[in-house]
C-alpha cells in the first residue's frame, strides 16, 4: 500500500522478501544494509530466534532520494520461511506494494521453492493482491554452492509470468541491488500509472 | 490496478497533527504517533527525537497485526488496546478509525487512566478526519483532481533514484 503524505511530500513503498526457509532473504537484506550509506538507510531490526532464523520479519528502511519533490522511502520487509510460520507471512505481507522471490538454486530445494511460491500465491489473494499484477521480482540465490540446478531450467520452474530474474550468490552481494532495483522500478512504474 | 494507495493531503495532515498535539497536552504524554496499520508513520508530535520513529512504526504495526491474528484464532474481531509497561515508560496502542494506530508514550508524570481517556477523546476526532480523507481519496483533493503529480515520472526520474 503506496503511502503518499502530500503535506510531508513523501512516497513510502513496502517491498517483501519472500521464499522458502534458508534461502537467504536475510542475507540480501543484510548486504544492502551494509553496501548503503547510513543517511540512507535506517536500523536494521531482525526479529529472530536464538538461532538467527527469522521469527517474524527483518526491517529495513531506505531512503532514495526524491522524485519529483517527494522523499521516496523503501521499507523491506522479509518473511519467516518456514514452512510453519505461515500466520506470520500472511501478516507481512499486508499492504505490500511489490515482492522479491529469493529461490534457493539447489537442486534438492526445488520442492520448497516451488511450494513458498504457490503459498506466496495464495497468501497474495488473501490480501485482495494477485500474484500475476504485482511488481514482482524472482532471485536465484545461492548460484555459488555445489549441486545447483542451472538457470534455465530453474526459469522454467519457477518463472510465473516471465519477470525479471537475477542470478545471485547474496553474501558477496551478486545480484542482490539489480534484483532489488527492478522491483523498485515496478512499484514506481505503477504509480506514475495512478 | 493492484496497487493501493494511502493518501494524506495538507488539510487533513494539518488536523491530525492538532489533534495529536493536543492528545499529547491533554494525558501529558512524551511523545504521540499516529501510524498506518501496514507500518508507515503518519504523524507524530511530542519528544519524537528521542525515538527512532521508523522502526518505532514497523514495530508497532507488526505487533498490532500479530495481536490481530491473536484476537482471531479465539474468535474475538480485534484487541482494541495494547498496554505495555515499562519500568520508565509505558506505551498504549489503539486503533483508530479501523485503519491507523495511535501510539503514546507516557511516564510517570502520566497515567494509564488518563491516557485511556485522553485517547477515547481523541480517537472520535480522529475517526471523523479519516471519514473526510476517505472522501477524498475516492474524489481527489479539490482542485488538483486531474492530474496527479506522479504521472509525469520518468524513466530517467526512476534510474536516477538509483545512480544510474
Amino acid at each position: 500500500m503506496t503511502f503518499i503524505n502530500y503535506a510531508a511530500k513523501e512516497i513510502n513503498c513496502k517491498i517483501v522478501y519472500y521464499g522458502p526457509g534458508l534461502g537467504g532473504k536475510t542475507t540480501n537484506l543484510q548486504h544492502i544494509y551494509n553496501k548503503t550509506a547510513p543517511d540512507r538507510r535506517g536500523k536494521m531490526i531482525s526479529l529472530a530466534t536464538e538461532a538467527d532464523r527469522t521469527l517474524f520479519f527483518d526491517f529495513l528502511p531506505l531512503d532514495l532520494g526524491s522524485i519529483r519533490g517527494f522523499t521516496t522511502r523503501f521499507h523491506l520487509y522479509t518473511v519467516p520461511g518456514q514452512v510453519f510460520y505461515d500466520a506470520s507471512r500472511k501478516l507481512i505481507l499486508k499492504g505490500v506494494d511489490g515482492v522479491v522471490f529469493v529461490a534457493d538454486s539447489q537442486t534438492d530445494r526445488m520442492e520448497a521453492n516451488v511450494e513458498s511460491i504457490r503459498n506466496l500465491e495464495l497468501n497474495l489473494q488473501e490480501h485482495g493482491f494477485e500474484l500475476i499484477n504485482i511488481p514482482y521480482a524472482l532471485q536465484f540465490n545461492k548460484r555459488d554452492l555445489p549441486s545447483i540446478m542451472p538457470v534455465d531450467e530453474m526459469y522454467r520452474m519457477l518463472n510465473y509470468k516471465r519477470e525479471p530474474t537475477f542470478a545471485g550468490i547474496a553474501p558477496q552481494g551478486v545480484g542482490v541491488f539489480e534484483t532489488l532495483k527492478s522491483v523498485a522500478k515496478q512499484i514506481l512504474v505503477e504509480l506514475r500509472k495512478k | 490496478m493492484p496497487t493501493a494507495y494511502v493518501e494524506v493531503y495538507e488539510e487533513e495532515f494539518e488536523r491530525l497533527e492538532q489533534a495529536l498535539r493536543r492528545l499529547r497536552y491533554d494525558s501529558n504524554a512524551k511523545a504521540v504517533f499516529l501510524i498506518d496499520k501496514n507500518g508507515q508513520q503518519i504523524a507524530a508530535v511530542g519528544d519524537v527525537e528521542e525515538f527512532d520513529t521508523t522502526s518505532l512504526a514497523s514495530l508497532t504495526a507488526g505487533n498490532v497485526a500479530a495481536t490481530d491474528g491473536l484476537a482471531k484464532l479465539i474468535g474475538e474481531r480485534e484487541f482494541s488496546v495494547l498496554f505495555h509497561e515499562g519500568q520508565r515508560d509505558h506505551i498504549h496502542i489503539s486503533i483508530v478509525a479501523r485503519r491507523a494506530i495511535l501510539l503514546v508514550i507516557f511516564d510517570e508524570r502520566s497515567s494509564l487512566g488518563l491516557v485511556r481517556l485522553r485517547v477515547k477523546r481523541a480517537s472520535t476526532e480522529m475517526d471523523e478526519i479519516f471519514e473526510d480523507m476517505n472522501r477524498k481519496e475516492n474524489r481527489g483533493p479539490e482542485g488538483q483532481v486531474e492530474t496527479s503529480p506522479f504521472s509525469e515520472i520518468t524513466d530517467e526520474d526512476i534510474d536516477s533514484l538509483f545512480g544510474d
